[in-house]
């Protein structure tokens, strides 16, 4: 009965893809593949290694994951089972890569929840604390200094001007005369860039977080053309960080690695949102501007802000309906 | 059966011997051909970061030859309709010529699309079935459909007239018309999807604009018949292939009216961004002025104007338009400032400013330049293979023998 549970498909779509759902168990129409899959850059090694009489047991395994990595399906159509495949096979070969152990959650939506954002604009100080949190939570590429939230420095009376701001500003602040305003992925309701992928290698999930499956993008970047808040990033190569720092409690949708050539973005920080507790980057901020919260919640700090603040967002003309609001006290 | 084994033969034979100059000119393109694939390696191995684009202008040279090439692949269509549905015979000689740099066109545009993907190795996450196509939501998804329907279409239609020639029968014309009906409306259609790609991005102000599609289809119909003067005017020069100074003529007249209606409609958004200008005027402002003293592309836009309008000029008055060398210097000028324009003319300001106002500049590098030729190289390749072939069999002069 249970068993019977776990292999329905967890987005509730019938549809199947993928080496797995294809062709999954059928022995003969594998061997088939792997003679078509033989001219494919990645699988040419997994393949002669995985055929081969003569190569070791242990490198046998090896490559079988790889090829099994490789021919994967999309995490959005993928069952419960799969899905534990997945996050398994991930964890053991990063174990096999580094001697260490790494906690890949695949945790899905909490009922009832809806996220959102709200931002004080009168009590950023542009401390940037977030931003740093928010690398070291997030597992982003050291080398590029990748950074999903951008802090823009404002002068006083210019209004929202982002074209005026600075984003880059590498002077002590509060800076006298200015305000802060702090952007990232905005999780919009009506999101421009989920429409736009050619492979649904990214979607919004039942609680409003937008992600991507990083094994399943193919990295046109049609996406971030489509993004009018620039909240999508890009790894022009091999993202690197340093052993030591590398935050072992992940998600399959959140922080785990990422590998050159993919999309990444803001999660709210999926694998501590799923269990209760706030992205880190409001955990991190010294002054209280980010609050974080279940909009389906009627008690939430966040509700509270949007029924008794004037709230604005971004762009609104656009119709992305982001889940991100500003304020003022 | 037996005919297609000893056609491939044939046509082996034929592209594998010929003058000094075809080889040296096929060892030229294999060389820049093997430069690309080197530098692609590079690429593959170290990422994108080795070209010149980043999160700010992060489409470039990759996709901008992509674009443009779709539009000179469409082109084929405004000689095969004429030829084929119209009995003009005057493009008749043409007609296998412009296919078959569609073919080529085509081959160079899925070459590009793959060059710019960050991860190669995943596209079968696209095949239906096997992956997802997320159609018909995205227009990529749309236009991977149609690039490769146009592909299928401009093979077979030639391929059957050659292999009925080649046989030495007639080609019937209720198995071609249909097909050549359905291409079309498909060229239109490959152009059209194209645009609405960048046209249906409203965070891109630059790009959404309702202008983009039909001046898509009217640059295509300029800069690929250009091209196909010039084509011609070679194959003039070096076979024995027999085309008439009334064919490039009577095509020259598709260019000149095409030109015309790209200058109007390139008029007529001048003035729009920069009569009332408001903030969703800054990629042109950026384009053709320069911002906060970035300036990259200012240069080619005026050099690409000024190539448009004297091509134009030319081609509008008769007598100019008649002189041959004039004609050919006009169909040159008028590719490549088209090339410019719709290229990263149109790509790049889509990028800049970005979504916040920064202003990050794009120049790419030599291993982007170097795949770029080397794609360029592969698309002159496949057409001279192609173009050989094709004027061998109507010429009689490669036959089926039993």
């Amino acid at each position: 009965m249970e068993n019977e549970e776990n292999k329905k498909p967890v987005a509730g779509r019938e549809k199947k893809d993928g080496y797995h759902q294809v062709f999954n168990l059928e022995m003969d129409r594998r061997s088939a593949l792997k003679r078509f899959a033989g001219g494919l850059f990645s699988a040419t090694a997994a393949v002669t290694t995985a055929c081969s009489v003569t190569a070791s047991d242990e490198k046998k395994e090896k490559s079988n994951m790889d090829w099994d990595e490789y021919f994967k399906g999309n995490y959005k159509e993928m069952t419960k089972d799969e899905r534990l495949a997945t996050v398994d096979r991930l964890e053991k070969m990063y174990t096999e890569r580094t001697g260490k152990n790494v906690n890949i959650s695949e945790k899905g939506e909490v009922e009832n929840t809806l996220f959102g954002y709200a931002f004080n604009v009168s009590k950023c100080q542009g401390y940037m604390d977030c931003v740093t949190a928010c690398v070291t939570e997030n597992n982003q590429d050291r080398d590029s200094e990748m950074q999903y939230i951008r802090i823009h420095e404002i002068e006083d009376g210019k209004g929202f001007q982002f074209n005026e701001a600075d984003d880059n500003y590498y002077h002590e602040v509060p800076n006298e005369g200015h305000f802060y305003m702090g952007t990232q992925c905005f999780h919009c309701e009506d999101a421009p860039c989920t429409k736009v992928c050619p492979v649904e290698a990214t979607w919004q999930e039942e609680d409003g977080i937008v992600v991507i499956d990083y094994d399943w993008c193919i990295g046109c970047r049609y996406c971030m053309a489509a993004c009018p808040y620039d909240g999508r990033r890009f790894n022009w190569t091999q993202p690197h960080v340093p052993e030591e720092e590398v935050n072992t409690d992940q998600h399959y949708l959140g922080n785990r690695l990422r590998k050159k050539g993919v999309m990444e973005k803001c999660t709210f920080c999926i694998q501590r949102s799923r269990e209760g507790q706030n992205p880190a980057c409001v955990e991190a901020c010294p002054t209280g501007a980010r609050t974080f919260g279940n909009l389906l919640d009627p008690n939430s700090e966040l509700r509270y802000i949007l029924e008794n603040k004037k709230v604005f967002r971004l762009k609104e003309d656009l119709g992305t309906e982001p889940k991100f609001w500003y304020y003022t006290d | 059966m037996s005919a297609i084994v000893k056609l491939v033969k044939d046509s082996l034979d034929v592209t594998t011997h010929g003058t000094r100059p075809y080889h040296i000119w096929m060892a030229f393109l294999t060389f820049v051909m093997l430069v690309g694939m080197y530098c692609y390696s590079i690429q593959v191995s170290e990422g994108l970061q080795v070209t010149g684009m980043s999160d700010g202008v992060s489409w470039g040279l990759y996709i901008s030859n992509f674009t443009f090439l779709v539009g000179v692949a469409a082109a084929a269509v405004m000689l095969v309709l004429p030829t084929y549905v119209l009995k003009d015979m005057d493009f008749a000689q043409a007609v296998l010529i412009g296919e078959g740099l569609a073919v080529a066109a085509l081959l160079m545009c899925l070459a590009f699309v793959i060059a710019d993907m960050g991860g190669p190795a995943r596209l079968w996450h696209m095949i239906p079935g096997l992956g997802i196509l997320n159609f018909p939501s995205s227009m990529l998804a749309w236009d991977m459909i149609v690039l490769n329907g146009y592909l299928f279409i401009n093979i077979s239609i030639p391929f059957y007239i050659l292999i009925s020639r080649y046989q030495g029968k007639k080609p019937n014309p209720k198995i071609y018309i249909p097909g050549v009906i359905i291409s079309v409306f498909w060229a239109v259609g490959i152009h059209m999807v194209t645009a609405f790609l960048y046209q249906g991005l409203p965070s891109r102000p630059f790009w959404n604009n309702a202008l983009l599609g039909p001046r898509f289809l009217a640059s295509a119909f300029a800069a690929g018949p250009a091209l196909i003067i010039l084509v011609l005017a070679i194959i003039r020069r070096w076979t024995k292939f027999p085309i008439t100074e009334q064919t490039i003529k009577k095509i020259s007249m598709i260019v000149t009216v095409a030109a015309q209606i790209n200058l109007i409609m390139l008029f007529s958004e001048l003035f729009k961004e920069f009569y009332a200008p408001t903030h969703h005027s800054e990629s042109a402002v950026y384009l053709f002025f320069g911002l906060k003293g970035k300036a990259a592309l200012v240069p080619w836009i005026w050099t690409a104007i000024s190539m448009n309008i004297t091509a134009t000029v030319i081609l509008t008055y008769h007598k100019w338009r008649n002189n041959l060398t004039l004609l050919y210097i006009a169909c040159g000028l008028l590719f490549a400032g088209i090339w410019v324009e719709k290229g990263f003319g149109l790509i790049v300001p889509g990028f800049i400013p970005g979504p916040y106002g920064q202003i990050t500049e794009y120049l790419p590098t030599q291993i982007e330049v170097g795949v770029t030729i080397g794609i360029w190289a592969m698309g002159a390749f496949i057409f001279t293979i192609l173009a050989r072939v094709g004027i061998k069999i109507e010429l009689g002069e490669m036959k089926y023998k039993k």
